[in-house]
């Protein structure tokens, strides 16, 4: 007994130190090309101020992604209409700001995540009983049902029209927003999607956001287990819900105005595509997903539609059969080969 | 005897746009109820069969009988080559990619549709026995809405019969039921994937063609009509024949009274119903429960 008791604090200390359980222990810190996307983004306030308002509407995308990332690619809910709470999001400020009840930015974020989460709740709680293709058609239904009610309530909502003309009122009651000089707009998107980036991160390497990822990968053993799992997935969709919700209340305001293209399946399927095309369940797909299908859509989707579609068919074409994980995975299978090719001799 | 003129008018208008929709979505229920495949594309399909039918009778005036079996072969021969080459590399693969890479061919039928024909709206021109009005003895209604109605009740039977009756409907139902026994047996189960893709999308092809006539045909076919095809499929269950007949039909009669009666927001109805629907029974009114 009394010898084999110095051994014991030190088998822990040992299996710390193997390479596997560094990794583990480390994942979640830090690492040094993080902070390029970041600064990049700041680059591009002052490098191409003619194109602010393209750059928030980036920003924006992003931030959609990300919310769509912790559903899809994160805990494999797989759905085709996220744009639901996109839209949820804006009409809520968009209504809000219209009708002169709340004008202010950042209350109008938090009531569009509140307004989001909750419709993410609801739909949740009884979608999320089922898998594959029924699940696929009720997110589809769920999204096409609350766009016919926005067509429908014309009196509230604008209708087709959407509501021109939002009077949302200066950040901090200081910085304005411009509608020809998208300074302040991009500035403030690029600060919500940094605080709502902290928090999925945090989320994700949380035991939390681990139990998602074993319910993506074997929902079997999860259960087994004893993990909650229906629990844990409509906690997770009702995050990514008021994170959507966020990103269509972001959309809003820097546009100033909402229509029904927010509740969209060209939408939803443009957030689905921009988020497979970085490549799921990495943090930062949704940043090169976007910054690839919007930098794309922007200079060639206006001069030649007709070769954007077909390229962009081909482009999600080889990305099922080839590059499963996107571009963030493609670079990461080049990288490895790299080193490989680097340490074998 | 006004009032029964409507209804059975409202019955019939209803019914022959849901044996489009059951011509168009049987062979994809059948097929991902084989693979358990996600296949968002096969309006795409539908638009293409309907693209050579309506060309080949409009440019190079081709017999309507002639044109619909045209394109039956045209897009069976298709959907051969896309099966053998990408198709089945996915059929192993997530839910995901199967979803991502038939959105992709929607997107490339699109391109392909407006490079090749252009983006304008194609008519069907009927041929004049069918273009007049039937008279059935009570009342007159459309000859082409009846035409389609037996025509689709005769597919039905057809299917059905090859289904319950013949070899390859056995091997069918038993893969569908449990493919790696069914492979055990010594089928080949590939063969069969084939075949069935093959005839479902040629099937889809004529439905694109027959529905031309009232749908319309455009390049966007394929997104436009995509929720209907798979509400019909997922309402139906998949794999299952005759859950597709009823489901398509009911969506038709049901799609077609909302639309005359409360031509707004008819149709939010209709999404409720399928959401209501599918909770209560996510297999589809017809399908197998999932082991």
């Amino acid at each position: 007994m009394s010898a084999a008791s110095p051994a014991e604090p030190a088998a822990p200390s040992a299996a710390i130190d193997h390479p596997g359980a560094q990794a583990l222990v480390t994942r979640h810190r830090l690492r040094w090309w993080e902070a390029p996307p970041w600064l990049a983004a700041l680059a591009f306030y002052f490098a191409y101020p003619a194109y602010l308002g393209f750059g928030a509407e980036l920003l924006t995308t992003i931030l959609f992604a990300l919310s769509l990332d912790l559903a899809l690619g994160y805990a494999g809910i797989i759905t085709l209409g996220h744009a639901a709470f996109f839209g949820a999001g804006a009409y809520t400020v968009g209504m809000l700001a219209y009708y002169e009840i709340w004008n202010e930015p950042l209350g109008g974020l938090a009531l569009a995540a509140l307004a989001a989460a909750a419709v993410g709740l609801l739909s949740g709680l009884v979608l999320l009983r089922t898998r594959g293709l029924t699940l696929l058609m009720l997110t589809l239904c769920t999204m096409a049902l609350l766009q016919e009610s926005a067509n429908m309530a014309r009196a509230y909502t604008g209708g087709f029209d959407g509501l021109p003309g939002l009077n949302i009122t200066p950040v901090f009651g200081v910085f304005e927003f411009n509608p020809l000089y998208a300074n302040t707009q991009y500035l403030y998107a690029l600060g919500v999607l940094f605080v709502c980036f902290v928090f999925v991160r945090t989320l994700i390497y949380s035991p939390f956001g681990q139990s998602l990822t074993g319910i993506r990968e074997n929902l079997l053993r999860m259960r087994a287990i004893g993990a909650p799992v229906r629990w844990r997935l409509v906690v997770c969709y009702t995050i990514s819900a008021a994170l959507a919700g966020i990103a269509g209340g972001l959309w809003a305001q820097t546009n100033a105005y909402v229509n029904l293209s927010a509740l969209d399946l060209d939408r939803a399927a443009t957030v689905f595509i921009v988020l497979i095309l970085g490549g799921y369940g990495r943090l930062y797909g949704a940043f090169i997903g976007a910054v690839a299908y919007l930098a794309l859509e922007h200079f060639l989707a206006k001069v030649y539609p007709t070769a954007w579609q077909l390229g962009l068919g081909l482009l999600l074409v080889l990305i099922a059969l080839f590059a499963r994980n996107g571009i963030i995975g493609l670079g990461e299978t080049l990288w490895r080969r790299y080193t490989a090719r680097r340490g074998a001799p | 005897m006004d009032f029964l003129t409507n209804v059975v008018g409202i019955l019939l208008g209803g019914l022959s746009a849901g044996t489009v929709l059951f011509i168009v979505s049987v062979g994809p229920s059948v097929h991902m109820g084989l693979m358990g495949f996600i296949n968002l594309a096969h309006g795409a399909f539908a638009m293409f069969g309907g693209y050579v039918i309506v060309l080949a009778m409009n440019r190079a005036h081709v017999p309507f009988i002639a044109a619909l079996a045209l394109g039956f072969v045209a897009t069976a021969a298709l959907s051969v080559v896309l099966e053998r080459t990408l198709y089945r590399r996915l059929y192993r693969a997530g839910e995901l990619d199967q979803v991502l890479f038939t959105i992709g061919l929607i997107f490339i039928f699109i391109a392909c549709a407006i490079l090749v024909v252009g983006p304008e709206s194609q008519t069907l021109q009927l041929p004049a026995e069918l273009g007049g009005q039937l008279n059935l003895g009570f009342m007159q209604y459309r000859t082409y809405s009846i035409f389609l109605i037996v025509v689709g009740l005769l597919i039905a039977i057809g299917i059905s019969l090859v289904f319950e009756r013949t070899r390859i409907g056995a091997q069918i139902r038993a893969t569908v039921d449990n493919r790696r026994m069914t492979e055990s047996l010594g089928i080949d189960v590939d063969r069969l994937f084939t075949i069935t893709f093959a005839f479902g999308s040629g099937m889809a092809g004529i439905g694109g063609g027959l529905g031309a006539e009232f749908l319309g045909l455009d390049p966007q076919y394929g997104l436009k009509y995509l929720v209907y095809f798979l509400i019909a499929v997922s309402v139906g269950g998949l794999g299952s024949l005759i859950g597709v007949y009823y489901a398509a039909l009911i969506l038709g009669v049901l799609d077609f009274v909302l639309k005359l009666y409360l031509p707004k927001g008819g149709t939010m109805f209709l999404y409720a119903l399928t959401i209501l629907l599918l909770l209560w029974r996510p297999q589809g009114l017809f399908g197998r429960k999932e082991t």
